[in-house]
């Protein structure tokens, strides 16, 4: 009773009413006090503690010299800055001096960006002979060009066509086990925006997504920028191969709920970005009844489904939630055109979801980032034109396995193992033998001297939070076959100058 | 048994606290209090009464949810738009019943997604965008999808009055083989280019942009970045200009696009600032001010105000004067300008001159400079909403830089970019189209204002864009919003043409109309307007 003593005070009129109020104004002033006292430090060296507050310092900056100055609001801030992971250092690195084997021999050679130029030969030979022909539907009536085809305002999603040219597509590059039903598809313009609208449906503001680490660095910007839905990586290993076990995801997950973060799902790549393995039908058994279990989604990027190169056979999560044994609506898959048909110029992307809703608010949120009409119609006869597509994926892996044995064989001799990978662009190479230090500084240093000193830019694992130092990703499929040994000779002057 | 008990309670304390010498009114409040203190039986009403309270609160919010379920439940199963009709509402057709579950969207959400059990659920804002598609622009949208009108395939078909787009224009036929080989060529097409645009396209549009303002002023085309579509354009701009819980200031009747646009993904608001049409839907510096500061009270933070130029819905331009003083209002409030120009190529009327916030703000210096941004809509202006591109364009350069990072989230495809790079490069090609656009534009409008004066119904003077705001107030049954939908859907209904209610563009005054005739051809405008005097026939008959 003793807490309610000053109201009794008040009530029994006893003097108390004095005493009632005195004391808590006593206590507030003491509150007072006490909080001005734990803020006082600061102040004194004030000019020096205005650093680490860097929300503040970007306002203040923008502010600066004339008052009347009108301030970007305080998220676009960060985004304005020069970019300070690697990955996009590297990439700006390399457009200002880029390697050409005529013009410019000594620029920067590419090994960052997970392109393909392996296949031009084909898709150009295709573009020339049917380019036209796609775009200029030919119209029912008179046989002339209908311009209203390509030029009215489609669904946002997607036309029907191209959803059904895409469903016929995947399930082919997937081996055939799984159908795709072009109603749960929504189109989008590219990998990128798909990923994002994904994370947008599935997650709210401050919630998290697990993901297995060393992950595609670009998940950073794509998923965090404008959703504020959070990552948390779950560490892989070499030893495992870089593969995520189910013990390592329960243990980020009770971390994560002990500091009071929701996580909504699990988000990982398959084949993996950046380490190219692929996911066995058991791993992704597990993930999925794990995902149940605590009732979160699944998100698998299955870009470089048609990229795959090894003896492994690709399994995509489609087929898994398919099987019957699992509830599928938290099943939702990424793909695009940008990696297996070389064509990240067209910014195609898919977003395959056995979730209603998600698929609903899928579909209105691509009045932000929906594919026009022109490069749809080109996309409909290019996908359904099944002789090519089977003659351009047979070539397509069978490049990617030649070059991936160039590559891998010119680091081998030079005493460079990589990690064992089935699929993907890149191979995922350990350069711990050359690191001065076995740390991330020692990482950073040697993925400045290899863009400096060998001009090579290579993604250091850092920027992929990867917990090993000393692993970077090496994009092979845009190189010749003559750039190889440019390459493995640079590495090797680096390697010698580092040594001596 | 516990209803009397308060009552009893509450005299016995009153007794009480007379009893006790200092009685006040003021004490009252604390009587349980007391009672518990005083130790004379309290500590029992002391926690009766208390518990009492919680048991009504429960019992009243429990009353009050009940409603809520009732409508909610057949959503699993059947369209989860079309809930149980309201039987204050049941003579209302399909649509108005869509309707209907309109003003609860918000709870509604919450509750859809938790019915379904066990099933993993979407994220609470996902839930708002599922949802917010149910005003009568997406309802009608929806009817012209499934019974277009065709002359002379389906005469009786929904003629689409409603969005916005063009088809005036057929330029691609003209040589569409040229323009488009020209920029399909393998090594343009296939590999990444930058997603904001590449520099010659970012030229061309800087032309086209200066011919549509009739060279009055000349853009700088590393100013400029290109999106997928002007919705992603507003959106980029509001997520770089506001902070979530932030907000625009909007004069309203304004595009019915923005509640999407802006408030979607980002979290920034609108604060809707109402034009009348005692002042021709002018926008007024003193009401905007106000309304400024009324949301300042209120805690939330203005960061700018959106205008649009020629305005939609109604089609005026603003005038110079008009510029200068927005300009003048957001210097002293410190706040940004975001000027939405997509129909800036589609000015028809001749007496009318449209002034750009570029150009008004070129003459200023770099503060001022700083806070204007400009939206332009390629797709609009060259009739090819397909093509989805448009442009931002800025002086402030944090704005443009998170900008160009942001475009990869709504990227503008190379085809598309080569195929426009090819089509709007040659000057002679962007002079002729502009003009020819202009021109018939111009007739049809004329046409369909005599039509529409003839049958007694007046519009304000639209001088650009594609749609006139027409004043339906006459053949509304009541004066009030619901009036004005049971009009719009006698419209959609009983005449088959979809126009957008002014309640979708957030006029304060019922009984506007946006009609958009762009994709009108003058063989149409009697068919349509043999439909506007059925309608307003039976609207007469029944007054």
């Amino acid at each position: 009773m003793r807490l309610i003593v000053p109201l009794q005070g008040v009530v029994q009129g006893r003097g108390g009413l004095f005493v009632g109020s005195l004391i808590p104004c006593c206590l507030f002033y003491f509150l007072q006090l006490y909080l001005k006292r734990r803020r006082s430090p600061p102040p004194p060296d004030s000019d020096s503690t205005e650093l680490p507050r860097t929300s503040s310092r970007s306002s203040l900056f923008t502010r600066g010299n004339s008052i009347g100055r009108v301030r970007v609001s305080s998220r676009a801030a960060p985004l304005a800055k020069p970019p300070d992971s690697p990955y996009y250092i590297g990439l700006d690195r390399v457009k200002t001096d880029p390697y050409h084997r005529v013009t410019n021999r000594d620029g920067i050679i590419q090994l960052g960006l997970a392109e393909s130029t392996l296949c031009f030969d084909l898709l150009q030979r295709w573009m020339s002979e049917n380019l036209m022909e796609s775009l200029m539907m030919q119209s029912d009536v008179d046989g002339g060009f209908d311009v209203s085809s390509i030029a009215m305002y489609q669904p946002f999603e997607g036309l029907l066509e191209v959803r059904v040219a895409f469903a016929d597509f995947m399930s082919r590059i997937m081996g055939g086990n799984v159908s795709f039903d072009p109603s749960n598809m929504v189109i989008t313009a590219g990998g990128t925006p798909a990923v994002e609208v994904l994370a947008f449906c599935l997650a709210d503001h401050g919630n998290a997504f697990l993901i297995p680490s060393p992950y595609y660095p670009g998940f950073d910007r794509d998923i965090k920028f404008r959703t504020g839905v959070e990552l948390i990586p779950v560490h892989c290993r070499s030893s495992d191969n870089f593969t995520v076990t189910v013990s390592a995801l329960e243990q980020a997950l009770s971390q994560a709920r002990k500091r009071g973060s929701k996580v909504s799902g699990i988000l990982f790549s398959n084949p993996s970005n950046p380490v190219g393995n692929i996911l066995s039908r058991e791993t992704l058994h597990a993930i999925l009844s794990f995902a149940q279990e605590k009732n979160i989604h699944v998100i698998s990027d299955e870009i470089f489904a048609g990229s795959v190169y090894g003896d492994k056979e690709f399994v995509s999560m489609a087929e898994v939630a398919a099987s019957g044994d699992f509830d599928k609506s938290r099943v939702h898959i990424i793909y695009g055109l940008s990696k297996d048909l070389s064509l990240p110029g067209f910014r195609t992307g898919v977003i395959y979801s056995f979730h209603e809703d998600v698929v609903s608010a899928a579909k209105k949120l691509m009045r932000f980032c929906s594919m026009p009409v022109p490069v749809q119609r080109i996309l409909i006869s290019l996908l359904s034109d099944t002789r090519f597509i089977e003659e351009y994926m047979a070539a397509h892996r069978q490049r990617i396995r030649d070059k991936h044995f160039l590559f891998v064989e010119g680091l081998k001799q030079l005493g460079i193992p990589c990690a064992e990978s089935g699929g993907g662009l890149y191979c995922w190479v350990d350069m711990s033998s050359l690191l001065t230090s076995y740390s991330e500084k020692g990482e950073l240093e040697l993925f400045e001297k290899l863009l400096s000193v060998a001009k090579i830019n290579a993604t250091p694992g850092t920027a992929c939070y990867c917990i090993e130092p000393g692993w970077f990703r090496c994009c092979f499929t845009a190189l010749a076959d003559e750039d190889i040994p440019v390459i493995m000779e640079r590495i090797k002057l680096l390697a010698e100058s580092s040594t001596s | 048994m516990t209803r009397t008990e308060p009552n009893r309670s509450s005299k016995s304390d009153s007794e009480n606290s007379g009893g006790g010498g200092g009685g006040t009114t003021a004490m009252r409040v604390i009587v349980p209090l007391q009672g518990v203190v005083q130790g004379r039986g309290g500590l029992f009403l002391g926690s009766v009464i208390p518990c009492a309270f919680f048991y009504f609160l429960q019992f009243y919010l429990k009353r009050n949810r009940k409603n809520e379920p009732d409508s909610g439940e057949p959503s699993p199963d059947s369209d989860p738009s079309s809930g149980s009709p309201d039987p204050t509402r049941s003579q209302s057709v399909g649509n108005l019943t869509e309707l209907a579950s309109l003003p609860r969207s918000l709870s509604r959400i919450l509750l859809s997604p938790r019915l379904s059990g066990g099933a993993v659920s979407v994220s609470g804002r996902a839930g708002c965008v599922i949802k917010g598609g149910d005003s009568p622009y997406h309802v009608g949208q929806k009817r012209v999808e499934e019974d277009p009108y065709d002359e002379s395939g389906n005469p009786d078909g929904v003629i689409e009055l409603g969005s916005a787009h063009n088809t005036k224009m057929d330029w691609v036929s003209e040589d569409p083989g040229e323009a488009i080989s020209d920029g399909l060529c393998m090594s343009g097409i296939a590999s990444y280019e930058p997603c904001h645009g590449l520099i010659e396209l970012k030229t061309a549009v800087a032309g086209f942009m200066s011919e549509a303002t009739k060279n009055s002023v000349s853009f700088d085309p590393t100013q400029l970045v290109l999106t997928s579509g002007a919705a992603s354009a507003i959106e980029i701009l509001s997520f770089c200009l506001a902070d979530s819980g932030n907000a625009f200031l909007v004069p309203t009747p304004c595009s019915p696009g923005y509640d999407r646009d802006v408030k979607w993904r980002t979290g920034v608001d609108l604060i809707h600032v109402p034009c009348r049409s005692a002042d021709n839907f002018n926008i007024s510096m003193l009401v905007l001010d106000r309304a400024f500061y009324q949301a300042k009270k209120r805690g939330v933070r203005i960061r700018g105000v959106i205008i649009s130029n020629p305005w939609n819905p109604t089609g005026t331009l603003l005038s110079r004067e008009n510029l200068y003083a927005l300009l003048d209002f957001a210097r002293e409030r410190n706040i940004h300008i975001i000027s939405n120009e997509v129909f800036a190529g589609s000015v028809h009327d001749e007496g009318g001159e449209f002034v750009s916030m570029a150009e008004v703000v070129d003459t200023e210096e770099n503060v001022d400079r700083e806070r204007v941004h400009i939206i332009y809509d390629l797709s609009k202006d060259l009739s090819f909403p397909g093509l989805r591109t448009a442009a931002i364009y800025s002086f402030n350069e944090s704005v443009l830089s998170a900008s160009r990072k942001l475009t990869t989230l709504s990227p503008v495809s190379s085809p598309t970019q080569h195929l426009l790079i090819s089509a709007i490069s040659s000057p002679k090609f962007v002079q002729r189209f502009v003009k020819t656009n202009r021109e018939r534009l111009m007739r049809v409008y004329a046409e369909l204002v005599k039509a529409l004066k003839e049958l007694g119904i007046e519009c304000t003077r639209s001088s650009g864009g594609f749609f006139c705001w027409v004043d339906m107030r006459g053949f509304m049954s009541s004066y009030s919003e619901k009036g004005e939908i049971e009009l719009w859907n006698k419209l959609l209904n009983i005449g088959k043409i979809n126009v957008i209610p002014g309640s979708c563009c957030h006029c304060i005054e019922p009984g506007w109309f946006r009609l958009c005739f762009s994709n009108l051809s003058e063989r149409d405008v009697p068919v349509v307007m043999n439909r506007i005097r059925k309608v307003c026939e039976t609207c007469k008959s029944q007054n």
